[in-house]
């Protein structure tokens, strides 16, 4: 199943950031280019500190690239605003809601009705393993249940492309199993385009059509991936094997560089 | 469970103590009433001259609730007004804190001079020393939103509006409580220095009155009843706080628990 077609939705050409404290300069990206395709579900890997959340801060327009650009459909634009929903790596849900009223949270920007937005709302608590917390404040759930919250959030903001940073980083294995799963299944219903930042090899492999794997900082782009088996995947299978293989070994000439 | 009975019952078992210390001490040494009267003889005073302390009870109560008001409607209006502007800020920022050396005492009587004898000017007194600590605990909080929290809605692009009602508001609730608790217990003070310096009624005045007639056991029952009005006050606040703050609770529940 893979969705690739003609132009690309999106194209990042050449974007590099650095941050300076003080006097010193801390060049975090150095010309990352990639694309997507509409529908594409891409995944990136890279060591940890090589720029991975910087780079969705800048598709987000939250920070602005010393260099660069991004084309999203032919065109040039400042940021994805509008286009994309983005799930930071950090869960900042608002301590004064409950899981229900932070899952609505998007919608109700968006102009939702409160109480049609919470009723769409209910209906996912199942499939996200919150069912029974809905009027629970974010100080009584655990890591990975908040984590789920917002993802929650995210998904119903329902926009055609998903920037997903780390999501199921706070769970533990079972449940991320069942979260990849159902991200697959949303993925396949309402085909946005996602990019999904991680740091599990066999994650990448399992959900992602394409992957790139990152240098350490100053991240840039240092290889890619095609993964075109069949959906859904299993990690012994054969060939995903050797993938895996290829690709760890990528990332831990990088490993190496980042620690001399 | 445990930490609420500790909570109410200590402080309770406490002033029965230093009371049946107080108590004993006037007997033993013979002090006259007239200079200090003993517990029991200010709580029969409290019983025998229930109604007139009530009728001036009410009075004073009445003050500080009005004062209360005005300085919560001023005092959270500016601050909204200096947070949505840097130039107000440093306008009104530095006159309102160097506003509180000015102590209240210095300005009562020219207040009742402009407001009369009667009720406006023990209000306007309360609001003014309330009007602080509601305007600086609201700034402080509405700035304290977290700068996360704010990119995560400029992601979902709401508008300035949006982002002070649902971010901004909440977030300093906590904070302007914080103000409202200290001010219900300058809020007494504001109303019975007022009824001192000019009145007809009033526990403050009820104190002054029964004072010049050395009628000591009325000053301290006075007391007594400002003590619970505030006490009380400060109750309704808690209560309030536990309502329209209720994740600030459970969240404190859950640390004493674990
Ligand atoms: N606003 C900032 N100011 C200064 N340094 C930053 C800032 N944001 C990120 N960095 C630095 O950039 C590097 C990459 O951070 P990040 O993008 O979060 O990496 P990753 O998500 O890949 O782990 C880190 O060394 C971090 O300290
Ligand atoms: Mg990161």
């Amino acid at each position: 199943m893979n969705k690739r077609t003609g132009d690309p939705l999106l194209q990042i050409n050449g974007l590099s950031r650095a941050f300076s404290n003080g006097k010193d300069k801390l060049q975090v990206l150095q010309s990352v280019s990639l694309d997507a395709c509409e529908g594409e579900f891409i995944a990136i890997i890279g060591p940890s500190g090589c720029g991975k959340s910087t780079f969705f801060n800048i598709l987000a327009g939250l920070i602005s690239p010393d260099e660069g650009n991004i084309m999203l459909d032919g065109k040039k634009v400042p940021h994805l605003r509008g286009r994309m929903a983005y799930m930071q790596q950090k869960d900042l849900l608002l301590p004064w809601r409950n899981t229900l009223d932070n899952a609505i949270l998007g919608m109700e920007i968006q102009g939702r009705h409160k109480r049609s937005a919470r009723e769409q709302a209910r209906e996912l608590l199942k499939i996200f393993g919150l069912e029974g917390f809905e009027e629970h404040y974010p100080q009584e759930l655990s890591g990975g249940m908040r984590q789920r919250v917002a993802l929650m959030r995210t998904i119903l903001c329902k926009k055609d492309i998903l920037l997903l940073d780390e999501p199921f980083g706070a769970l533990d294995a079972m449940t991320r199993g069942i979260m990849q799963r159902w991200l697959l299944k949303v993925w396949g219903q309402f085909g946005p385009s996602v990019l999904l930042v991680t740091h599990d090899v066999e994650e990448a492999l399992i959900l992602a059509d394409r992957i790139y794997v990152m240098t350490s900082r100053p991240g840039s782009i240092k290889g890619s991936l095609q993964v075109s088996f069949e959906r859904p995947r299993r990690i012994t299978q054969a060939d995903m094997v050797d993938c895996k293989k290829y690709l760890l070994e990528l990332l831990e000439e990088e490993i190496m560089v980042g620690q001399p | 469970m445990k930490a609420r009975f500790y909570n109410t019952g200590l402080p309770i078992a406490l002033l029965v103590i230093l009371g049946l210390g107080w108590e004993a001490s006037v007997r033993l040494f013979e002090i006259p009433p007239y200079v200090l009267p003993g517990p029991l003889q200010i709580l029969e005073v409290m019983w025998q001259r229930m109604d007139l302390l009530a009728a001036h009870g009410l009075v004073t109560l009445t003050e500080i609730g009005l004062g209360f008001w005005v300085a919560l409607v001023v005092g959270f209006t500016l601050a909204v007004l200096i947070h949505s502007s840097q130039i107000l800020e440093w306008a009104f920022l530095p006159l309102i804190i160097s506003s509180q050396t000015i102590p209240v005492f210095a300005i009562a009587p020219l207040l009742i001079l402009w407001f009369g004898y009667g009720i406006g000017s023990k209000v306007v007194m309360t609001a003014i020393i309330v009007f602080f600590t509601i305007v600086i605990n609201t700034v402080e909080g509405l700035k304290a939103a977290d700068p996360d929290t704010l990119a995560l809605l400029k992601i979902l692009e709401a508008t300035p509006g949006q982002v002070f009602f649902k971010v901004r508001i909440p977030q300093s609730l906590p904070f302007v409580f914080s103000g409202i608790k200290i001010g219900v217990a300058v809020s007494v003070i504001g109303a019975v220095i007022g009824e001192w310096v000019g009145a007809r009624e009033g526990l403050g005045y009820l104190m002054i009155h029964a004072n010049a007639q050395l009628q000591v056991e009325l000053v301290f029952a006075s007391i007594a009843w400002l003590s619970i009005l505030g006490t009380g006050l400060y109750g309704v606040v808690v209560v309030l706080e536990r309502l329209l703050v209720p994740w600030r609770q459970r969240a404190a529940s859950l640390i004493s628990e674990s």
